[in-house]
Order: structure tokens, then sequence, then C-alpha cells
């Protein structure tokens, strides 16, 4: 790398945790960039649109006038990269101390129809692009005996619904796979954060059908995120009353359920 | 080889990077290390007993070398003592090793965890720095391996410029393998301590000043809390060798069970657990108490004998008494001044920190001279060493205090020591070494390591490339 572009040093009096995005370039993503590059993280940005993902990095760095944001170019289904990649980004950054999972596409095939290649597509990025750095991921913070996995799931993962089943099994593989960690690593001094986000004013808020009670903005659930960080939680809702929500649909019995019409 | 992927530690406690440390046993398995290394684009940097107090040893996503695993001491030869050693020999088997045969290493730290390849890389100093120079003055010559895999050797007259640049060259330019060092003839394994109190700064300085000429070491306590016309006060110890004679059976002296410090106080209390009784007391308040009742201790002016290894290891009295400091561990910060700035300038220095409500805990003064190394600390002068407990809330303004002690420092004619400096950015290093130094180390790591591949967090914080 080029001279400018290294990240300013920790020092004990201004000690930088360092922090990985995957799918840093918009929304929740970006948004959390912006509050961890606040409290004064390193960050290595990853996602795929790298002219997104370039100008973030610049205004995040020109906004605290030092270099605090690096972005990295990658396609969370090429799994293949997702290990030389992390070494490379530890490597830059000086070490890794949260890694935050926030990459997802939703396609909703519509309530009546089946669409194979969205589900295929979700599965690919959402649930297996997340373990493909998962486990690298895991691996070292295990070794290290440190660190944190923050995972995007979804309140989606909580019930499969007739809207989006691809979705649905998607991030409710991904918060089982999160527990599964979180059950290995608790013992090594890791923390492991799942977020389940209800409706977020983002791009994705388009693939909703029908009303979007509680949205919130990416800003307010990036915030949420970080005191859940702070206090290191193991599952959060944002906003918090889905948690209230979830709990009620989670208990609805099926006979019930599968006569409803979300 | 051993291999694991693992959080690493300064001393002190108050940095943390993870790093692959690897584990080599042979000159051929660094060699094969840096081979890897060029190919994954990892950067690699040598560790020893992880004592410095700053990132010297810690390279964060990269490869650490634990130079522990060669520590072996090759040979010794008890007519000329000389002795020849791998990197990792701390200076504890050193010392243990040729005592008993009435000698000791000419130049020790306060503590004796330290390896020797540190020890050169840092190129160390003592409380006879005046007298006998850095460790790299008794250095007869080394080996070293480089990045590209050569293997040399250096002595003064060999390589004589990597010999002075790899001496204090942080380990940057490459790995010392085997290290010939000449040890001091002893005739006691006891030393004469002269204590005296020294009532303000200027009185400290002179003493330290005017009682190294006599003396084989001097070191001076400070107190940091007094202020006003009390500044600077504290405690010098000076102490000299016994001359041939004047230890009736040195033999007795020299056994390494005479030597050790006592694991017990009172010969029960287990010392390796006092630092928990010590950390209620890590706070202005109770290193205040410390200090002041230390200082009315020290006004009784006595002489007595002292083993070699209770007068030079005082940072090993009290075991991992550095965790009392608390989770956010402390830092030292020792500046180097000449004799005409330094009282000035610590005066202005002691001042702001009492104004700040930051006071150092601890504070040890040396005197000093030149030395021929290319990244040398040293000046004609003294150096004056602090300690900072270090938590969440005082940190920005603790660092903001620093900041301005290095203009102090630089404006004085002052110089740092980096196996302590832990805050110092690039912008301040490089006003310290100036251009021509600078120049000639980046010529010579180019050279050394044509690709780049050792490094550390602190290469990376002070050369900013």
């Amino acid at each position: 790398m080029t001279q400018s572009s290294k990240p300013a040093p920790a020092t004990p009096l201004s000690p930088r945790r360092r922090a990985v995005i995957i799918g840093a370039s918009d929304g929740l993503g970006a948004s959390l960039a912006w509050k961890l590059a606040k409290e004064g993280y390193t960050l290595a940005l990853v996602a795929r649109r790298v002219e997104k993902l370039n100008t973030l990095c610049a205004e995040i760095n020109s906004s605290h006038n030092e270099v605090r944001a690096l972005p990295y170019k990658h396609d969370v289904s090429n799994y293949d990269e997702a290990p030389t990649l992390l070494r490379n980004i530890v490597a830059d950054i000086g070490g890794l101390d949260v890694f935050v999972f926030v990459a997802g596409v939703n396609f909703p095939p519509g309530v009546n129809n089946y669409n194979f290649e969205g589900d295929r597509k979700m599965i690919e990025v959402n649930l297996i692009g997340a373990m493909a750095w998962l486990s690298p991921v895991a691996e070292m913070f295990q070794n290290a005996k440190a660190g944190q996995i923050v995972g995007i799931s979804s309140v989606a993962g909580d019930r499969g619904r007739i809207g989006n089943p691809g979705y649905n099994t998607s991030k409710a593989g991904l918060s089982t796979y999160l527990e599964a960690l979180r059950n290995r690593l608790t013992r090594h001094g890791v923390n492991v954060l799942t977020v389940k986000p209800g409706f977020m004013k983002t791009d994705m808020l388009k693939a909703a059908q029908g009303g979007t009670p509680f949205a919130i903005t990416p800003e307010k659930a990036a915030d949420d995120i970080y005191q859940a960080m702070r206090k290191r939680k193991q599952v959060i809702y944002t906003a918090s009353i889905w948690r209230w929500i979830m709990l009620a649909i989670q208990h609805v019995p099926s006979v019930i359920f599968r006569r409803m019409s979300f | 080889m051993q291999k694991n992927f693992t959080q690493l530690e300064n001393f002190g406690h108050s940095l943390r990077a993870p790093a692959y440390l690897i584990r080599p046993n042979t000159i051929e398995e660094i060699q094969s290390v840096f081979q890897a290394a060029k190919k994954t684009g990892l950067t690699v940097i040598a560790r020893g007993a992880g004592r410095s107090y700053n990132d010297a040893s810690l390279n964060g996503g990269g490869i650490a070398l634990d130079m522990r695993g060669m520590n072996a001491i090759t040979t010794w030869d008890k007519s000329t003592g000389r002795v020849t050693a791998q990197p990792g020999v701390t200076l504890e088997q050193l010392w243990q090793k040729v005592e008993p045969d009435g000698w000791w290493p000419p130049v020790v730290s306060g503590t004796m965890k330290t390896t020797l390849g540190g020890c050169l890389a840092a190129n160390i100093h003592g409380k006879n720095n005046f007298k006998m120079g850095t460790i790299g003055e008794h250095v007869i010559e080394f080996n070293a391996v480089l990045p590209t895999g050569a293997e040399i050797a250096c002595s003064p007259k060999k390589n004589a410029d990597l010999f002075y640049a790899m001496i204090s060259g942080l380990g940057l330019l490459g790995i010392f393998t085997s290290i010939t060092l000449q040890m001091k003839r002893i005739h006691s394994g006891l030393l004469v301590v002269d204590a005296y109190p020294v009532q303000n700064l200027h009185r400290h300085l002179s003493a330290l000043r005017e009682g190294a000429p006599g003396n084989d070491y001097i070191v001076g306590w400070l107190e940091t809390f007094a202020g006003g016309s009390s500044l600077g006060r504290g405690q010098i110890h000076a102490a000299r060798y016994l001359r041939e004679g004047e230890d009736p059976n040195p033999q007795e002296t020299m056994k390494i069970a005479n030597q050790i410090l006592p694991p017990r106080i009172f010969g029960v209390f287990p010392k390796s657990i006092l630092h928990y009784f010590m950390s209620p007391f890590a706070n202005n308040f109770g290193w205040r108490m410390v200090n002041i009742a230390k200082y009315f201790a020290s006004l009784r002016k006595h002489t007595f004998r002292q083993s070699h290894a209770a007068f030079h290891f005082l940072l090993d009295y009290v075991p991992n008494w550095e965790l009392s400091y608390g989770r956010g561990g402390l830092i030292q910060y020792q500046s180097f001044l000449p004799k005409e700035t330094a009282e000035a300038a610590w005066t202005e220095m002691i001042q702001l920190s009492h104004k700040n409500g930051l006071p150092s805990y601890l504070g040890v003064t040396k005197r000093h001279r030149p030395d021929k190394f290319l990244l040398t600390h040293a000046v004609d002068g003294f150096s004056l060493a602090m300690d900072f407990k270090v938590t969440r809330s005082n940190r920005a303004k603790l660092h903001a205090m620093l900041q301005v002690f290095d203009q102090i420092v630089l404006n004085a004619g002052g110089r740092f020591y980096f196996a302590k400096n832990s805050e110092t950015t690039a912008e301040t290093a490089a006003q310290l070494y100036g251009k021509e130094t600078l120049t000639k180390f980046r010529k010579l790591k180019k050279r050394c390591d044509p690709n780049h591949l050792l490094e550390s967090n602190l290469y990376r914080r002070i050369f900013g490339d």
C-alpha cells in the first residue's frame, strides 16, 4: 500500500480497536462504519461495489483528518478469497478486535411464486458467504482468546412465513450458526452478538411486502448495535420492540399461523 | 517450529496486538520464516522476553519470532571473560553463568528477564552508563541473519556500519543469531552502596554529576509529588565494586544462592501475590503517600553492602508489579537531556504534571554519556524515567501532556529511548534523529531488507512507512 493509506498507529494512550465490516458500502454497513470510526476504530471496509466503498472511506477519513477506514473489494460469494483477504486485512490494520458481517440480499419471490434462483442467491450470500468468513474469523479469535463477532441476522429468521421462504431460511440458518459459534467461543473469551433488525429505512426496505411498522433509520440501528457491543450482549432486536413482537409471533400455534396472511 | 496465532502484549500491559507467534530453533528455520513471509506478504519482527514498555516487539497481524527457543550459552571462557550466546539467552541466565567464576555482565537493565537479542536491538544501558556506555560497547562480535537469508558477521572492524546500526537498530535490519560479549571482572559478589538524600532537583542533578566519577554505578530516585522548592527531591544510590581483598570471602558472596532475590518477605509472605495488595494504592493518593513515606525513610544517610543482583534488578523485586496498575496498564516516559538543559526542562515537566493532576508515580534518574551507535538515545547529561498509570478517563489528557513533553524535550536538545517510549509520533522521531541519520538508516534498511519484511508496530509508528 502507499504511504498515505496506512492507518494511524495505536498507542497506549490512543488505543485503537480494529474492526472488519463485510457489506459496508451502504445501508446499515455504512452507518456502522461511521459509528465505529467516530468511536476511534480502525476499519477495514469490505464490499462488492468499490466506487461506493472508496467514496465512503474517503469521506470517513477526511472527516477525522486521519486514516481510519481502508477499502477492500470482495464479493462474498467468492468463498475461497475470504481466508487470504482476512489475513491481509489483519496485517494491514494491525490486528482484529471486532468482525461484523452485514452483507445480505433479498429477492422476494411473491406470495404465490417460486424462484429457486433467488433463493439460492440468498443462501449463497446471506448464509454461506457468512460462514466462509466466520469460520476463519472464529478460529483466529479462538486462538487469540479475544474478539467479538457481530452477525446481522433478521427478525425474518425467527419464523418461516408465506412471503419469502428463502430469506427466512437464510436468516434462520445464520442465527443458528451464530448461536453455535457463541456456544463454542464464549469459553475462549470471544463474544458473539446476533443482531435481529426489524424494518430499516435502507434499499432493502423496497423488498418488503405490505406495511413496514416500526421502521428505523440505519443510524439508529448502528447506535443500538454499538451499545450492545460495548455491553457484550448476545442477541438484540432493533428496534427493541421487535423482541416482544417476535416473542408473540414465535408462540403463535402453527394451526393458526399457517392460516395467517404474513 | 511452534506456530500459534496469539494475542501479544507489551510490558506494562498497555498495548495488545495479535500476531503469528513462531518459535524458531535454528538459523535455517528463521530463513524459512523469511521465505514464507515474502510469499504471504506478512511482516516479521523478533521478540525476546517482551519486556519493552512499548510496541518494539509487537507486530499486529504479522509474524513475531519468539527467539526464546534459541537460548544456549555456546561458549564461556572464564580466563578471558568472553561469552558467546544465542539471542534468546536472558541476562538472568548470563549472570548466573559468569558470576560464580568472578565475572559480571558489564551492562545490565533494571530487570534480568530481558534477552540478549532484545538488549542489543534496544542497545540498553544500566546505572553505569556514564562509565561503561551501552551494552553495544561490550560486544566483540555478533552474527545475524538478514531478511534476504544472508548470514553476516559484524564487529567494530568487520561490517562496522552494520555493527553500529544493528545494535540500537530495534530489530529492523536483521536477526541476531549469536552474540559474543566481554564480561567484567569482579572480586566480590557484593557492592558498597552509599545512600543519601537530595533536597531538590538542582542538588539531585549535581549529586549525579559529582557522584558519578568516583563510583561504578549511580542512580537517583525522584520523589515525583513534591513541588515548589522541594521539586525534584529524592535519594541517590551510588555503588562501587569491591577491590581485590576487600571481601574476605569472595567465593561465598559470589554464590548464586547469595545473590538471588528472596521469593518471600520475612520468609513467609510470597512476593508473587504482592501486586494484588499494591493495586488499591495504585492511585494518586496512594502513590503520593508512598512517595512521601519513602522520601522520609531516605533521609537517613547510610552505607551498606548489597549483592549485585539485589542492586541491579530492582524491577524484579516484586514480581508482576506492573499488574498492580490495573487494566489500562502503565507507560513510562523517559527523556534524556543534556546536562545544561535538564534542570529547567524537568522542572517545567514536573510542574505541568502537577498542574494537570497527572502526577507520575515513580521517577528514576541516571547519568549518561554519548555513544557511536546509529540510533543512539544517549546524551552527555541525565535521564529521567517517569511511570504513569493509564486509565480510560486519563488517556486523552495524558496523551496531550506527553505531546507537550515531547516538544520540551526536543527544544532542550534531548532524546528518547525506544525500548520505552510509546507515544512519540513519526514527526517527532524525524526531528529527533535528524535527516542525515534517518537517510543512513533507510539506506541500510534497503540494503539488508530489500523486500521490507522486518517491521514492528514501533517501526510503523516512528518511521511511518
